[in-house]
């Protein structure tokens, strides 16, 4: 069997050391080099593109983007949660409406995206309602804000807080509520002290799974922040592209990594079903 | 158990409108004959238009062969890996297929940017058609793994070795036992990686060359100018195709 198993790992061995382990060695190398005269990269080896991290401007964008993570992780949470509740105690009906949650999941996230769009722009759908309903005179500025990048991300990764959220509360053993109940325990109670503390491993791998795509994403604050709310991922873009500025990318980038991991291992670790 | 209570369920309705809602009326107004906000009568004039557009045609045909290509490659190495893995855990592989999911995408974008850009030192190519499926393989194999795997889990490891008794080798006992048992979760997760490949942006904007724009390439320049009844009409054929592979997708993931 040894053998054989070796020929079916080697395809897949071969593509994540080449396509993925060793791109990211690359850029560990660019990140220490020295920005060449036109772009790309040039000797000598310097930590210059990690010093820049001190750089005001920079730590602005750094923490700009813990902020809006942040705030899009909780406000998953407080959403997510009550439907994770709701989805676990639907009896036949759990499947479809997990199914229900999924579903936009997987059509197309640049469309989702493009959505709030249609929805959020000055002529859009919302603004032309308010007005005809002579709510408001002058559209509200709903688009190219901080609210409209949480918006979209709450939007785009809430099926992450809710799956795991679900496993948990449908695992939650029904006896304990019951003798909560029992024991004069009031359904908020309830809630409070037994079901929440019970479903810890679902929210903390939510958190996790939402905060992540949150903390490095790109297209979301492009596209609905419209350049005022710039993220890590636009910097990382903006200095491979426009700004030719290879190492720092790069430097940007790991740094990223260095954030992500820790998350990821906290998140295996936990993981009891595990997913590989 | 008590059922879910009255507010519980008009909240779930609520947070239902609010995941559904917007893709319904953006689909909606696709259909709609003027090109702002305002109802003005049904018309399939932005389809009209789509379909006479020669760049998001062949956009489109990038995108198909991308996605066809990438789906076909991903899923054999993936079933593969997950046989493999189900036989015997490599940590090491796990770790990287993991990671590789989680990645930020705009890091996995420019660290193949990075690679290409310094292979091609050494050959006499340029980015195209060839670096975007590569870099599609990279990130879809992890879905395909994660499928198959959960798949494989359901399988009686016995039965392989009852066929390995009664005379198969190993390929055979893979072969003829165990593919055809998860061969239905090996068609949801091909399904899974032709919408992950297709629907991708910010990694193949990166690796794309002049001549391998694809369709969420043309779809997201359009759609950082503003909003466009085109993109809109594109939009509601996404989700529509994206819908029914996804629904097929479970089906088969679920029997």
């Amino acid at each position: 069997m040894k053998r054989l198993r070796a020929w079916f790992l080697a395809p897949s061995w071969t593509v994540m050391l080449s396509l993925f382990l060793f791109p990211m060695l690359i850029i560990l190398a660019y990140s220490l080099l020295t920005r060449g005269t036109y772009g790309g990269i040039s000797l000598p080896w310097s930590v210059e593109s990690y010093q820049r991290f001190a750089d005001p401007i920079y730590l602005g964008i750094l923490w700009r983007s813990f902020w809006i993570a942040g705030a899009s992780t909780v406000i998953s949470l407080l959403l997510g949660f009550p439907l994770a509740l709701f989805i676990s105690r639907a009896g036949k009906w759990k499947n479809l409406y997990l199914s229900l949650v999924i579903l936009p999941f997987w059509t197309s996230f640049l469309v989702r995206t493009y959505a709030w769009m249609f929805l959020l722009r000055d002529t859009g759908l919302v603004n032309s309602t308010l007005q005809k309903m002579g709510i408001i005179h002058d559209p509200l500025p709903l688009l190219y804000n901080d609210g409209a990048v949480i918006l979209g991300l709450v939007y785009g990764y809430l099926p992450f807080m809710v799956l795991p959220l679900f496993g948990t509360l449908e695992k939650l053993d029904r006896n304990l509520l019951e003798a909560a109940a029992d024991l004069g325990a009031r359904p908020w109670a309830t809630l409070l002290r037994v079901v929440l503390p019970l479903s810890a491993p679902g929210i903390r791998a939510g958190v996790i799974l939402v905060f992540i795509p949150c903390l490095g994403a790109y297209l979301t604050p492009d596209l609905l922040g419209g350049g005022k709310s710039v993220m890590i991922g636009n910097l990382i873009q903006n200095q491979f592209t426009t700004a030719r500025d290879w190492p720092f990318g790069s430097a940007i980038s790991l740094a990223l990594m260095a954030i992500v991991m820790p998350l990821l291992i906290a998140f295996v670790r936990r993981d009891e079903e595990g997913l590989l | 158990m008590k059922r879910a209570s009255r507010p519980l369920a008009i909240y779930a309705l609520a947070a239902y409108l609010f995941l559904h809602l917007p893709l319904l009326i953006l689909a909606a107004f696709s259909f709609n004959e003027s090109r702002f906000t305002v109802w003005q009568g049904f018309s399939f004039r932005w389809y009209t238009a789509a379909w006479h557009d020669s760049q998001l045609i062949e956009a489109a045909i990038n995108s198909l062969i991308v996605a066809v290509c990438a789906t076909a490659i991903s899923t054999v190495i993936g079933t593969l890996c997950a046989y493999g893995l189900w036989k015997r855990r490599s940590p090491v592989l796990s770790g990287s297929l993991y990671l590789s999911l989680v990645t930020p995408e705009i890091v996995t974008g420019v660290s193949l940017l990075a690679f290409y850009q310094w292979i091609f030192r050494f050959l006499n190519v340029q980015l195209g058609m060839h670096t975007v499926i590569l870099a599609h393989v990279s990130f879809s194999i992890a879905y395909v793994v994660i499928v198959v795997m959960a798949r494989l889990r359901t399988v009686d490891g016995a039965l392989e070795e009852a066929a390995l008794d009664l005379g198969a080798n190993e390929w055979e006992a893979f072969r003829y036992v165990t593919l055809p048992a998860v061969l239905p979760a090996v068609a949801a997760a091909a399904l899974l990686a032709f919408t992950v490949s297709f629907d991708d942006y910010v990694i193949t904007s990166m690796v794309a060359g002049v001549d391998s724009e694809t369709l969420p390439m043309v779809v997201y320049a359009i759609a950082r100018r503003g909003v466009n009844p085109v993109v809109n009409a594109i939009s509601a054929l996404l989700v529509l195709g994206f819908g029914v592979l996804i629904l097929i997708s479970e089906r088969l993931r679920t029997t």
